[in-house]
């Protein structure tokens, strides 16, 4: 599947998780899917909320945080197509972490920030069996068209 | 009959429907009320027979958990909502 995701999405995206640095930073992807590409439209930061000292390892959002961007994306006809979150200092693939916590059907937009600056994004998706991610094609797009970096 | 809102990414096995109706008189009964009729959430939902621990329910603004959790009552008129905890980390 293809994930296409703006220039200017992907800035933000990127900007909130290298100020995040060295801990691990996130947040929603909103926007669309159909004929078998999902569309980003917009990125909201989430706050991580789990533990100060575990932070530079692990990220977490509250449930309420997902309900009312949820809500607000339906209000403006999109839908959550994914969530971005980093790595910090360590490569841009789902750890087994990543994958117990995962559903399928979702972009997981993972992104290596290395001494605080981004060295990879890369899509997965968690297979309908939930034992692995697989791979998706990354497209960046602006206004002037696409083109693929995977 | 009670009222459950499903999440984005498990849409697609409640035949793409926001929210669907279910019955039981607590939570556990709905949600083994809502897999019946829609196995294909199953594996999502359910570690064997237990409630993945990353899946929150939700009874209108409220997380089970602070409420009877799985044996929450319901009212016929009942709003759930299934939100799902994101969280995400590398390897160690």
């Amino acid at each position: 599947m293809e994930i296409v995701l703006p220039r200017p999405a992907e800035e933000q995206a990127l900007a909130h998780l290298q100020a995040a640095y060295p801990n691990e930073g996130g947040g929603f992807l909103l926007g669309h899917q159909q004929d078998g590409r999902v569309i980003v439209l917009d990125v909201i930061p989430v706050a991580n909320v789990f533990s100060a000292e575990e932070q530079y390892h692990r990220y977490a959002m509250r449930p309420e945080d997902w309900m009312a961007l949820e809500d607000q994306a339906e209000a403006r006809g999109l839908t959550l197509v994914g969530y971005f979150h980093s790595h910090p200092d360590s490569p841009a693939v789902p750890s087994d972490y990543d994958r117990l916590h995962a559903l399928p059907n979702f972009v997981y937009l993972i992104v290596q920030v290395d001494q605080g600056a981004v060295q990879a994004a890369r899509a997965w998706i968690l297979v309908e069996d939930r034992s692995r991610f697989e791979e998706q094609t990354l497209v960046r797009s602006d206004a002037g068209g696409s083109w693929q970096i995977h | 009959m009670a009222y459950i809102k499903i999440p984005t990414p498990l849409r697609q096995y409640t035949g793409n429907q926001a929210e669907v109706a279910i019955r039981g008189a607590t939570v556990d009964e709905a949600l083994r009320d809502l897999v019946a009729r829609y196995p294909a959430l199953a594996p999502h939902l359910y570690e064997g027979d237990d409630l993945r621990s990353f899946v929150n329910i939700f009874l209108g603004d409220e997380d089970i958990r602070f409420l009877q959790d799985l044996a929450t009552p319901l009212s016929e008129d009942a709003r759930l909502r299934i939100i799902p905890a994101i969280a995400g980390g590398m390897s160690f």
